[in-house]
């Protein structure tokens, strides 16, 4: 049994308190560790993508248990692609926050980015409900750190509502937890695929009532309408590298719902018939519209991107709720789009922001490297506006081309573009004022503008790095997608996973009695 | 049994979502720990009801007890109280700061807002 699959996980866990402990007040020694820690882990997931790319699925169990009575930690393609993404994400925004020095204005920055980080892939990479529960639990403890980083009242405040919102989310988990568990005795997803199919369609007002608060915890974490309160004002108000980090966050309610209603939960089982079809399209296609209109509506930048991340989540939502290997692949494509794009846009803000007093959306005088920052806006918001030639458009016409003979094909076609018409409006609004109006003012004496200094060098290799990143998801579009369409059938034939995960043999797997 | 544990958690729940829907930090907080409480109830009795038998499954026994939502809850009672302590440091921390301990936008800020 190889242990790779878990070093994900391990490596971040140690590292964190490593740091706390050994390196509390040498931040030149963070940063390195950090770093390091982050190129490794790039290294890991892409051995383990390697290892998974040919269709293997590799199985860990924890402490050698056998896997419905232990738990499991299961590396597919899926699983090792989500893994390599947030490697790779981590890298650019750790580089960003070394380089805006947001690392230096609060306490614990590096420890608390690592637990975040083996909390996310933790969520990818297990096999077990309640275990994601728990990783659950491990990112956002985290991202409560990492949200209130460098304080300020308006800050904590967002924080507090960030902090009760998932709280509640939590407890929700938890009933639907305990209500699957009561009503298949089982938490394992494997397990819980096969046992769910046994069930009477007399008896299954349980399941279905877990199932349906199960997609609800997904949705929260994935601020799909009308549960998408909670990101806003925190995105908006959070550090930027970790708002950034973040772009990954919602992604993980995006992959919980891929995995567990693509194996556990599918469409054509009665007890779920209707579920992706009667609630989640319309609740995707009202957030995707939400979250464009907010783009347009906004009249602060940061409040403008927060609501970019809302309709292109959305956009995510609708492939993913049409449940065909077409439209999964489309989602998988315009999920890794989505988050390099949204990533890049929230160190734009921070670019921005730190020449100027606030982010409304007004125009202010020029400030020094305010080219180079416009440069890179223009290109994040043609990517999120999803015009071409970046990935956007490419991921937009996937997810068009999977819609097109599905029965709510007018509304999805009509709802995307037209959506895609005001984001490009509001982006373009929003530059403009920001970076050409800003010609038209002049700086009036008594009001010295010298203070502000350009971002550093690094800052804008991150952003770059970001976007060179989304220029190769063009490039290489057709490998890419060639990947994610075996990713998802894989995803649509689950039953090597559910062998592998209960056949493998482990203490206690001597079967007591059969199902 | 059934009853009396049923309605519990249908209290619990009930009084949790109400407060959790007040102004105030404090309120808040307050539900959201009932609400854990509810859940913490709910998971353990997600294993069935059932009086005096062992949580070991053994030769011989034929009555017992499931083991496992034990186990599950005693990770979500923990989990509830580090968050409920996490939050709470949170919210006087904000208290502190703005001399407000209002859950929702302040007002100046969000007259900007989109939503």
């Amino acid at each position: 049994m190889t242990h790779w699959i878990v070093a994900p996980i391990i490596l971040p866990a140690l590292l964190a308190p490593f740091i706390v402990l050994a390196a509390r007040y040498h931040i030149g020694i963070q940063r390195v560790f950090s770093v390091a820690g982050v190129v490794a882990l790039i290294a890991i997931a892409a051995g383990l993508m390697w290892q998974a790319s040919d269709g293997t699925i590799t199985l860990y169990q924890l402490g050698d248990w056998a896997a419905p009575f232990g738990i499991v930690i299961v590396a597919d393609r899926l699983s090792t692609m989500m893994v390599m993404l947030t490697a790779v994400l981590a890298l650019f925004v750790l580089l960003y926050a070394i380089g805006s020095e947001w690392d230096t204005r609060g306490r614990h920055f590096h420890a608390l980015f690592q637990f975040q980080l083996m909390g996310i892939m933790g969520a990818f990479l297990t096999g077990d409900l309640f275990n994601l529960f728990v990783f659950f639990e491990v990112l956002l403890i985290a991202s409560y750190g990492l949200m209130i980083h460098a304080g300020g009242n308006a800050r904590l405040r967002a924080g507090v509502q960030y902090v009760l919102f998932n709280l509640l989310g939590s407890t929700l988990f938890l009933f639907a937890l305990g209500a699957i568990y009561a009503e298949t005795g089982t938490l394992n997803m494997a397990d819980l695929a096969r046992r769910v199919t046994l069930i009477d369609a007399g008896e299954t007002v349980g399941i279905r009532l877990a199932a349906v608060l199960l997609l609800l915890v997904f949705a929260i974490k994935a601020a799909v309408l009308p549960l998408h309160f909670w990101l806003p004002s925190s995105y908006a108000e959070a550090p930027a590298p970790v708002a950034a980090l973040f772009a990954i966050m919602t992604k993980v309610g995006a992959y919980a719902i891929i995995r567990v209603y693509t194996m556990v939960f599918t469409p054509d089982l009665e007890v779920t018939s209707g579920l992706h079809t009667t609630w989640l399209l319309p609740a995707a296609l009202a957030s995707l519209a939400i979250g464009m209109i907010g783009i347009l509506a906004a009249r602060h930048f940061d409040r403008l991107v927060a609501f970019a991340v809302i309709g292109s989540m959305g956009m995510v939502m609708v492939a993913i709720s049409l449940f065909t290997p077409t439209s999964i692949t489309a989602a998988l494509y315009y999920t890794v789009h989505s988050t390099l794009a949204a990533a890049a846009l929230f160190l734009i803000v921070d670019l921005v922001r730190s020449g100027r007093s606030d982010l409304r959306l007004i125009a202010q005088p020029v400030v020094p490297g305010a080219v180079l920052t416009s440069a890179l806006f223009f290109a994040a918001a043609i990517a999120m506006a999803g015009l071409p030639p970046l990935s956007g458009f490419l991921g937009k016409l996937l997810v068009l081309d999977a819609a097109f003979d599905t029965a709510s094909a007018a509304w999805i076609w009509a709802i995307v573009l037209i959506s895609s018409l005001i984001a490009v409006v509001g982006f373009s609004r929003a530059g403009s004022i920001l970076f050409w109006k800003a010609k038209t003012v002049t700086v009036s004496e008594e009001e010295p503008n010298e203070t502000a200094s350009p971002p550093a060098t690094l800052s804008y290799v991150a952003v770059g790095g970001l976007l060179t990143l989304l220029v190769a998801h063009t490039v290489f579009a057709g490998p890419a997608t060639s990947y994610m369409t075996a990713v998802s059938d894989q995803l649509f034939n689950p039953e090597p996973y559910i062998s592998t995960v209960l056949d493998t043999p482990g203490k206690l797997s001597t079967p007591k009695e059969g199902y | 049994m059934e009853l009396l544990v049923a309605s519990a958690i249908g209290i619990l729940t009930a009084g949790g979502i109400y407060l959790m829907l007040r102004l105030r930090t404090f309120p808040v907080i307050l539900g959201i720990s009932l609400l854990t409480y509810a859940v913490n109830v709910f998971l353990f009795a997600s294993g069935r009801l059932s009086i005096g038998g062992p949580p070991i499954l053994r030769d011989g026994v034929d009555f017992y007890a499931d083991p496992l939502p034990q186990a599950l809850v005693l990770t979500a009672i923990v989990i509830s109280f580090g968050m409920t302590a996490v939050v709470v440091m949170i919210a006087l921390g904000a208290y502190l700061g703005a001399d407000d301990d209002r859950v929702d936008d302040p007002v100046d800020a969000s007259a900007g807002d989109a939503t």
